[in-house]
């Protein structure tokens, strides 16, 4: 028995969140009393391996192949498939970044099972792994047991775990050379890019005014305008808005989009779905205004307002304009 | 081209959630099935190819009897015929789920496999997938783009943190969608009168013969989430929530 976590990286550049998982797995490695492994996949991961020696695993299995350089679903499907066959984890944890969630899928149906995705709790109940999930887009928890033998596969939700939760230690280095024919691989990967270069850098601004499906209509952003205005704030948005056209992508704010950490961020019906919570989590104060006393905007707000934005941004605007300090 | 757009039926976001006497699940009766968001994209991709390069497409859902308003409405958007597979509980395992759905869609031999990313619902973002490798399919998910050429299809993958890919695969493949890939169309009046003469094929799912296997997690409880005591929620008319809301942010967070 044993819990392994798989780590990503991209051109040998560890993707942070991967450390979450680490400490995800050695923490319920040791309250269930059994090893924890770690394995990074890629062509000329010696380096990454090193990194992992110094953490408190058993064993880290540097998955080795020329054509793991570049990700391919494909790829890394089989190379996991051998490596999973090899270490016999009870538990495989992955960082559920868009890259897990290509092939974690792919990975788990040709093992003849269901992965556990997007988990934000892990615990033991009768010496037996329980997940937890959001559902219904946060509106309801689940608590996910697994069936069968394992592995079993999970992966563990960004910010969920913490980085520096992990513990330091000595781990052995072991090679792992998965046998991948050329032929296996079917997509071919481009060079990734930058769509052009951003003309709002939101991750800069001290102060943001997002909106969310709660405008209901592209003409009442301007009621965002006008408050951004009067608090000197920048403009952004939950993803909806951007698909709809509502405001430029680059001002949407999420794990597609940007990053921030401003000392104020003003949801205005904003549901606060995961996507959107990983990109403002930063922020110091966070203000949600929203219809629904139920939406997980209000598990991350300082301050909250159930009720229509259309009748508080206008008070909103007005108790601003009113309290502006004599200048 | 024949494309093949696998939609979930699933309940509208705004949809009352009673959660079951089992404490297991929720009435899922209580329901109203609409096609998942990130599917409507699915179906607008495939709409669009078609209008594009010729062909047909063709709508597929597992679900209960009443799943059939979904397809309806994918026949009125311009669909030309949809495959049900009668099941009355889904969607609670992907793999059971892409099983179904990659049985009915072995025998109709597609070029294009479309899905959405994932449902609003239980989120799972894995039936697409698990449908490639089922079907034996190259696969890219996350996609903002799809262009075919000579038999190959080319993709713009969405990474994280606004960095993008191109991924190039030979067909037959499948593609699961970002949302926001395409602007929706709405069904006209004219291809809701249509669609009433589109054929949809209903076919048990015991017929497909792949029913009856756990095949990894069961749900054991579902609660609302905790509420995080740390929310100050300000209560009033909005008047006086604004007020009180300024001067939080000006006294208190000193955040204005």
């Amino acid at each position: 028995m044993s819990v392994l976590a798989v780590l990503e990286q991209r051109g040998g550049k560890w993707n942070r969140v991967s450390f979450e998982t680490l400490a995800a797995a050695q923490q319920i490695a040791v309250e269930w009393g059994v090893p924890a492994t770690a394995a990074v996949l890629g062509s000329g991961v010696g380096a990454l391996a090193v990194d992992l020696a110094g953490k408190r695993l058993e064993t880290v299995y540097a998955v080795e192949h020329e054509l793991l350089a570049d990700y391919t679903p494909d790829g890394y499907a089989v190379a996991l498939r051998q490596l999973l066959d090899r270490v016999k984890p009870t538990l495989a944890l992955f960082p559920h970044t868009y890259q897990v969630r290509d092939f974690l899928p792919k990975l788990a149906a040709s093992l003849g099972r269901s992965a556990v995705c997007d988990a934000i709790a892990l615990r033991l109940e009768g010496g037996q792994p329980v997940l937890v999930r959001r559902i219904f887009q946060g509106r309801l928890n689940a608590d996910v047991r697994f069936a069968g033998d394992g592995p079993h596969l999970a992966s563990l939700q960004a910010g969920a775990w913490r980085a520096d939760w992990v513990a330091e230690g000595v781990a052995r280095i072991e090679s792992f050379a998965p046998e991948i024919a050329p032929a296996v691989i079917r997509t071919r990967p481009g060079e990734i890019f930058r769509e052009s270069r951003r003309e709002v850098d939101l991750s800069a601004a001290e102060s943001i005014v997002a909106v969310g499906r709660g405008i209901g209509d592209a003409g009442n952003i301007e009621l965002a305008r006008r408050l951004a205005g009067l608090l000197g704030a920048e403009l952004a948005a939950s993803r909806p808005i951007c698909d709809a056209g509502w405001l430029p992508m680059e001002r949407q704010v999420g794990s597609s989009g940007q990053t921030v950490a401003p000392k104020l961020y003003l949801a205005l019906g904003i549901s606060g779905a995961i996507q959107h919570l990983v990109g403002m989590r930063g922020a110091r104060t966070v203000v949600a205004i929203n219809k629904d006393p139920d939406a997980p905007i209000f598990e991350v707000a300082d301050y909250g307002i159930v009720g229509d934005l259309f009748q508080v941004a206008p008070e909103l605007i007005e108790a601003l304009r009113k309290s502006k300090p004599a200048s | 081209m024949k494309i093949v757009v696998a939609i979930k039926p699933a309940a509208g976001r705004d949809e009352p959630l009673r959660i079951a006497a089992s404490g297991k699940w929720i009435e899922e009766a209580d329901l109203a099935l609409e096609i998942a968001e990130a599917d409507a994209y699915a179906l607008e991709v495939g709409l669009q190819l078609k209008e594009k390069h010729g062909g047909e497409v063709i709508a597929l859902c597992a679900g209960p009897p009443r799943a059939a308003q979904v397809l309806r409405e994918a026949l009125a958007k311009g669909a030309d015929r949809a495959i049900h597979i009668e099941e009355e509980r889904t969607g609670l395992d992907p793999l059971a789920t892409a099983r179904l759905l990659a049985a009915a869609i072995a025998p109709e031999a597609p070029d294009l496999v479309l899905a959405g990313l994932e449902s609003g619902d239980l989120g799972h973002a894995q039936t697409g997938v698990m449908l490639a490798e089922l079907l034996g399919l190259p696969h890219a998910t996350i996609v903002m783009e799809v262009e075919v050429e000579n038999g190959c299809l080319r993709v713009k993958r969405e990474l994280e943190n606004g960095w993008f890919q191109r991924v190039e695969m030979p067909m037959p493949a499948l593609v699961a969608v970002q949302s926001g890939i395409a602007k929706l169309r709405y069904a006209t009046l004219m291809g809701i009168k249509k669609a009433r003469t589109k054929e949809i094929r209903r076919v048990a799912a015991a017929d497909l013969g792949v029913g009856g296997i756990a095949s990894g997690a069961a749900i054991d409880r579902v609660y609302p989430p905790e509420r995080s005591r740390r929310t100050q929620l300000l209560d009033g008319s909005p008047r006086e929530a604004a007020t009180l809301l300024v001067e939080k942010l000006r006294f208190e967070a000193r955040a204005i």
